[in-house]
């Protein structure tokens, strides 16, 4: 029997980027808030420090900061005919843990989705025509346009202290910047990081092609940056230790680094670490969550917390898990197309293109996790789509995020992956190679969704989440043709050996790909297609909000977090403005 | 910092192939090793560190260490194995000489050999394409049942376990194996391969407080420079120029 605890203003399930702007912001307006971690907490000045933080054995490889899949995991089918097999290690995605989530351990690329992306629906359809959206692809608008969110994206590039450079300042084109982005209010917090090698030769290259070249948006410091809470960030060191890995610099922005610091010394704000969420307790009738149920894993105790609100930050399978686990929300059922909770599941459809120079000296290993170079040329809808067999496409980069040596160390296509020629290769080509990234989008189709497997468990006992998804054809032209750019791009930067390698096939769980899956909570102003309105608000239970990248309805070319930020704090602009003052339903079904 | 650390002891002049001898010698059953140690020429151990040579062609000592897990059987599979996947030349000492064996064998022995970090609970069905590996056994049972299947296998098919092969036989088997071609009893032989060559790799380029990569010879042989990677004041002095230092691991500054 769970022990009840004595009710506080709101609870929030995970502590990431999402759970850390909103306690923050509720705590701001006065609210108790209890926060729910299943991970550790994670203090960066005694868990992110030299030497011990550069192993790439412990972080990178054997994911030391993720989520531990014998806890909890994620099963997979390629369609509704095979059976759901679990992921016994995470592999093509890898989800957080601990305070500070996926925020600890990211590269921190923090892009701005295109003003299009916003309204995915109503743009193409406009554009193309109401037939050019296949009857099978389940995109849509938000309900919140890129210009309602703007402020918002502002607000969390600020958190960042983002070093970059802006291409639109308030519908004016600056050079250097992206000239497809939204207008900006302002110039970016912090300039550009200085650029790698085959960052300026990629820059070189798609001048001469007619592309536009700008630097990728970075929560890596390009200087010391104190941010509007207060908290000061050193300066990146370069070290390619950011993906996987917490900063000892303090240079990379995350939960731990502009907000965590203020929410300790904050008496409203009560973090529970190790404490891991079962379910909401749900009143149906009355159309709100009364409480969440956790385990605390230090001692295996049940508690119940009664909650005046509650808001889900966990990440995109936590979130969809703990509404078809609390029975909140009708399920997604692919066959009828009925039901919301689990739909629009999407993942991010990426390819790399290596590039290999003869003799020149690249030191790839002087990177930082969002360092790079970018072409947002064939990124969503910013080419003409008339006469062409798929929609979408993505930013092309050349990042140089890292050359952790177990993981990164390219060697021409045809090289044995063992043996003389395998060494001759590599001690050549180490110093000499690059990736280029293909950042496709992943738009949502009627197959794609999530919900609770029949067979599996996880160590609370529940069912796992279940992950139906492959590659739509959509998907793979979009790859194909996106990759092929990359490739031109290769060619003009001159390289010796080319490495194309869109995505083909189906989806493999195995090989890494990118942590920025989507959707299952999607977000809409039609409760028949969307599980939050377009305030994150749930259409059943109007004291519950979902935070995330659960919340797109379809997932863009990009990387999602600036995106998942802006919405946090138009989530909580709404809470404390509108909900706060009048507690119901913040618009009508 | 390194020159502080007299445990790093060299010998030189060894970065040939009769090295890769010495050492899958040094691995092989117990009634063999007592005939190898004459090999490893005891009057090059204790030879002096040289002025300076070309840092590719230093090669730590090898001397080889206890086994946790490893059977001796085991233990010459998994180096006659390493030492066809990175064999001895001017770029580096094979791959058992550079501690490949005791990386594998300490991994196998801790956390991770035992299942850590891996979801391990039933049912339990084949592996289909796009699932990931589906294997209820630990990472150490796995490698134990792979080895005696591979083993099995060479002696069906060469009349020898896999490291009593000569070195071109070792690699043709491996090549097999590499392909899924080989006809193991139980386990598959390419992901058992596929599994084999990641631990390998892991322990020859990993921090060498794993055992492996002694003397950071894989950073050597590609030019990784390691720790402490802070770069802020090079990346501009250094754009398109050779970063030659040498290496340095956790244990330079622990």
């Amino acid at each position: 029997m769970a022990k009840k605890l004595p009710e506080v203003d709101a609870v929030l399930v995970g502590m990431g980027w999402s759970g850390s702007i909103m306690a923050r912001e509720l705590s701001k307006a006065g609210l108790t808030v209890v926060a729910l971690e299943r991970g550790a907490n994670r203090v960066p000045g005694e868990d992110f420090t030299l030497p011990g933080i550069r192993d790439e054995l412990r972080f990178s490889v054997r994911q030391e900061l993720m989520q531990d899949p014998s806890q909890e995991t994620v099963t997979f089918r390629h369609g509704t005919d095979k059976q759901a097999l679990p992921m016994r290690r995470f592999g093509s995605f890898l989800p957080g843990d601990g305070v500070g989530g996926m925020g600890t351990h990211w590269n921190a690329m923090t892009y701005r989705f295109l003003p299009s992306d916003h309204s995915l629906r109503s743009h193409l359809t406009q554009r193309y025509g109401k037939k050019s959206v296949p009857d099978d692809m389940l995109i849509s608008d938000w309900g919140v346009t890129y210009d309602e969110l703007e402020g918002h994206y502002d607000r969390f590039e600020k958190l960042c202290g983002l070093s970059g450079k802006a291409g639109n300042i308030k519908g004016k084109i600056h050079p250097g910047g992206n000239p497809f982005e939204g207008w900006r209010s302002a110039e970016y917090p912090n300039k550009p990081l200085k650029p790698s090698l085959a960052g300026t030769m990629f820059e070189a290259a798609t001048k001469e092609l007619g592309y536009n070249p700008f630097p990728a948006p970075a929560g890596n410091m390009s200087a010391p940056y104190v941010n509007p809470e207060g908290v000061r960030l050193g300066a990146c060191q370069y070290c390619g230790h950011c993906e996987r890995f917490g900063c000892e610099a303090n240079a990379k922005s995350s939960p731990n680094t502009t907000l965590l610091p203020v929410l300790a010394k904050e008496p409203k704000v009560d973090i529970r670490d190790r404490c891991y969420a079962s379910r909401l307790v749900y009143d149906k009738a009355g159309k709100k969550v009364t409480a969440v149920v956790y385990v605390d894993l230090r001692t295996g105790e049940e508690y119940e917390q009664p909650a005046g609100m509650v808001f889900l930050s966990a990440w995109v399978f936590g979130n969809t898990h703990m509404m078809l686990h609390s029975g909140i929300g009708q399920p997604y059922d692919p066959k009828t197309g009925k039901g919301v909770v689990g739909r629009n599941y999407c993942h991010q459809v990426q390819s790399q293109v290596g590039v290999f120079f003869e003799g020149k000296e690249m030191n790839p290993f002087m990177a930082a996790g969002s360092l790079g170079m970018v072409i947002d040329d064939f990124n969503g809808d910013n080419f003409d789509h008339s006469g062409m067999d798929f929609l979408g496409g993505g930013y092309i980069a050349l990042n140089s995020t890292n050359a952790r040596p177990i993981l990164t160390r390219p060697v021409p296509p045809g090289t044995p992956r063992w043996g003389s020629e395998w060494k001759e290769a590599t001690a050549k080509w180490y110093r000499s190679s690059a990736s280029m990234n293909c950042q496709g989008s992943n738009y949502s189709s009627r197959g794609n969704y999530l919900d609770l497997d029949p067979t599996y468990k996880d160590i609370l006992g529940r069912p796992l989440i279940r992950m139906t998804y492959n590659f739509t054809d959509n998907d793979r032209r979009m790859s194909a043709f996106l990759t092929e750019k990359g490739a031109g791009i290769a060619k003009a930067m001159g390289a010796t050996h080319i490495a194309a390698n869109a995505r083909k096939g189906d989806f493999d769980v195995v090989p890494y790909q990118s942590s920025h899956n989507t959707g299952g909570t999607p977000m809409g102003t039609d409760p028949k297609t969307s599980v939050v309105n377009k305030y994150l608000q749930s259409w059943d239970a109007h004291n519950l909000f979902v935070l995330g990248a659960s919340v797109f309805p379809q997932n863009a070319g990009y990387n999602p977090t600036g995106a998942v930020g802006a919405l946090t704090y138009w989530a909580a602009d709404a809470v404390v403005n509108k909900y706060l003052k009048n507690p119901g339903h913040l618009m009508k079904a | 910092m390194t020159e502080a650390l007299p445990r790093r002891r060299f010998l030189i002049g060894a970065a040939t192939g009769t090295a890769a001898v010495t050492v899958a010698g040094a691995f092989a059953a117990p009634d063999l090793a007592a005939a190898q140690p004459q090999e490893t020429a005891p009057e090059t151990k204790s030879a002096p560190k040289p002025e300076t040579t070309a840092a590719a062609a230093e090669t730590p000592e090898y001397i080889p260490e206890p086994m946790q897990v490893l059977t001796a059987t085991e233990a010459a599979f998994v180096a006659a194995a390493a030492d066809a996947m990175i064999p001895a030349d001017d770029l580096s000492p094979s791959g058992s000489e550079c501690g490949v064996v005791t990386y594998i064998d300490r991994q196998l022995a801790g956390a991770y050999g035992a299942g850590a970090r891996m979801y391990r609970a039933g049912p339990f069905h084949a592996a289909v394409p796009g699932a990931g590996n589906q294997s209820p056994l630990p990472p150490l049972e796995f490698f134990r049942a792979g080895i005696k299947a591979a083993n099995d296998w060479t002696k069906a098919t060469h009349g020898k376990p896999l490291d009593g092969l000569e070195p071109a036989k070792i690699a043709e088997a491996l090549k097999t194996m590499e392909a899924g071609k080989a006809e193991f009893a139980s386990i598959g032989s390419r992901p058992f391969f596929n599994a084999l060559l990641t631990m390998v790799m892991e322990g020859f380029f990993a921090d060498p407080m794993y055992g492996g990569n002694r003397n950071m010879a894989s950073w050597r042989m590609i030019g990784y420079p390691g720790l402490p990677a802070t770069y802020a004041d090079k990346i501009d002095a250094f754009r398109g120029k050779r970063y030659d230092v040498e290496p340095q691991s956790i244990a330079d500054f622990s």
